[in-house]
């Protein structure tokens, strides 16, 4: 199976947990990129934000972490529905990240 | 020489603060995970340098951190708190309907007397979990939250949370807001309520077996059997092991307090930080006393010296009071305003270590040899 390079930007306390910097790099099988896809990549090579995007019970977005793409607001997409056709192949490609972001709420 | 090091969370990261056995001049290192809230850290008893924080937030959830060279690095451990038995049930929520549990937060760590691997974690939605490898996994004490009281308890304001933890192992205590106290003679299998004597206005029937909003307990290593208690109002006192509890408040200017601490070396030597009442989370008459006991409680002096006695409008939090172990022991507390005190003369009198942290949460005192 094929796979792809995807760039993922994640928000500042997660690169600190995760001894990283910005952006990092996931592989993950062209056929599956999807929310779901994307995250199981993500925390197979930074086991540490295992439960710090997803609740670990329910398996659910956290309720202030967004997922963004290509201008896109993909928070509320099923995890496991294909993403839009114009975000994979920019996703694919490198042309553009995946966004983790914290939502804004509070101080 | 002795050192003694305090562990303070605050609602923006933990700090660390370091003394000789003077406890006059003091180093501080942090924010350690800076704007993460630090609910709780302590250190293992069988290994001072071994230390665990509950680090959280709103955003990422729950995180568990270790320290083996006594907090100058951590390293993130487990964070799977699952509830063990599949489907969890339910308990009250705030309108009166059942409510699933659902993990929020662990509130309070514990780490054994005897064992630096072994710590247990007091978690939101009330639950008690044990790691036995050093914070790397975790396994639910079911007995607690399955309790036949469990469906009735209703979560305080700040949550359904067990926040005290006291081993006397085999024996365990653990008091939720809002359920009370529960004591276990079998090393957290089974569990019995101890609320005799416990009355509570706020809920429907005072004198209820369960549903009391219990802020804090402690107990002397001395007198395993004697218990103090800061309860949301009245604070409280059992001499046989929590099967019965009597009021203690006597000449308090108000019993409504969230910390209460015990004297190292004087079983009868208590300490608890009065506040005005349960809507208004600050010292009386803009003072902030801390209150002592000589006699086992009913009979307080109130603690100035070195203390703000004008405008001052802070809370202490149940987890923010920690006495040492030193001849003269030294009280500390800490405050939502971001101060933290101590008294190196049994609370005599009172010098700020800091005073322009994030709101403390907990702290918790070591000396080290």
């Amino acid at each position: 199976m094929t796979e792809v390079a995807v760039r993922v930007v994640l928000p500042v306390h997660l690169r600190t947990l995760a001894k990283t910097g910005r952006e990092v790099v996931v592989s993950v099988p062209e056929a599956d990129i999807t929310q779901r896809g994307l995250l199981d990549a993500l925390e197979t090579a930074f086991p540490v934000l295992g439960g710090t995007i997803r609740d670990r019970q329910t398996g659910k977005r956290r309720a202030f972490v967004r997922f963004y793409a290509c201008e896109q607001d993909l928070s509320n997409e099923p995890p496991d529905a294909p993403l839009p056709p114009v975000v994979a192949a920019a996703l694919a490609s490198g042309a553009e990240p995946f966004l983790v972001v914290g939502a804004m709420a509070g101080g | 020489m002795t050192q003694v090091r305090v562990l303070a969370g605050t609602r923006k990261g933990a700090f660390v603060l370091t003394s000789d056995e003077k406890r006059e001049k003091w180093s501080v290192t942090g924010p350690h995970f800076g704007g993460w809230e630090i609910y709780h850290l302590k250190g293992s008893p069988a290994d001072p340098n071994r230390i665990y924080a509950s680090q959280n937030t709103g955003w990422f959830g729950q995180l568990i951190q270790r320290s083996d060279d006594g907090g100058l690095t951590w390293e993130p451990v487990g964070n799977d708190f699952t509830y063990a038995g599949g489907d969890p049930g339910t308990h009250l929520w705030y309108d009166g309907t059942p409510k699933p549990w659902e993990f929020k937060r662990i509130w309070h760590l514990e780490p054994s007397k005897t064992d630096p691997d072994t710590v247990y974690a007091g978690a939101e939605d009330a639950a008690l979990f044990r790691s036995t490898d050093g914070g790397a996994s975790w396994t639910e004490l079911a007995g607690l939250r399955t309790h036949p009281t469990g469906p009735s308890w209703q979560p305080g304001a700040g949550g359904l949370c067990p926040h005290t933890i006291i081993l006397q192992e085999p024996r365990i205590y653990v008091a939720i807001s809002a359920a009370g106290t529960l004591r276990s003679d079998d090393g957290g299998e089974t569990w019995r309520v101890m609320n005799k004597g416990l009355l509570s206005d706020g809920i429907p029937v005072p004198d209820a077996e369960a549903g009391h909003c219990v802020h804090h307990v402690e107990a002397h290593p001395a007198k395993p059997d004697t218990l103090f208690m800061q309860k949301h109002w009245d604070v409280m006192r059992s001499d046989d092991a929590g099967e019965n509890w009597y009021e203690i408040s006597g000449n308090l200017p108000s019993d409504f307090g969230f910390p209460i601490g015990v004297h190292p070396h004087e079983a009868e030597t208590l300490y608890v930080v009065p506040i005005t009442s349960d809507s208004l989370h600050y010292p009386p008459d803009g003072a902030l006393r801390v209150w002592r006991s000589r006699t086992g409680g009913n009979e307080w002096e109130p603690l100035t010296d070195g203390l703000p006695q004008r405008d001052c409008y802070v809370n202490v939090y149940r987890d923010a009071m920690s006495i040492d172990t030193l001849d003269d022991a030294g009280v500390y507390f800490g405050t939502t305003g971001g101060q933290v005190y101590v008294s190196a003369d049994s609370g005599d009198s009172w010098a700020p270590i800091v005073r322009d942290l994030p709101a403390v949460l907990s702290v918790e005192v070591q000396v080290l040899p």
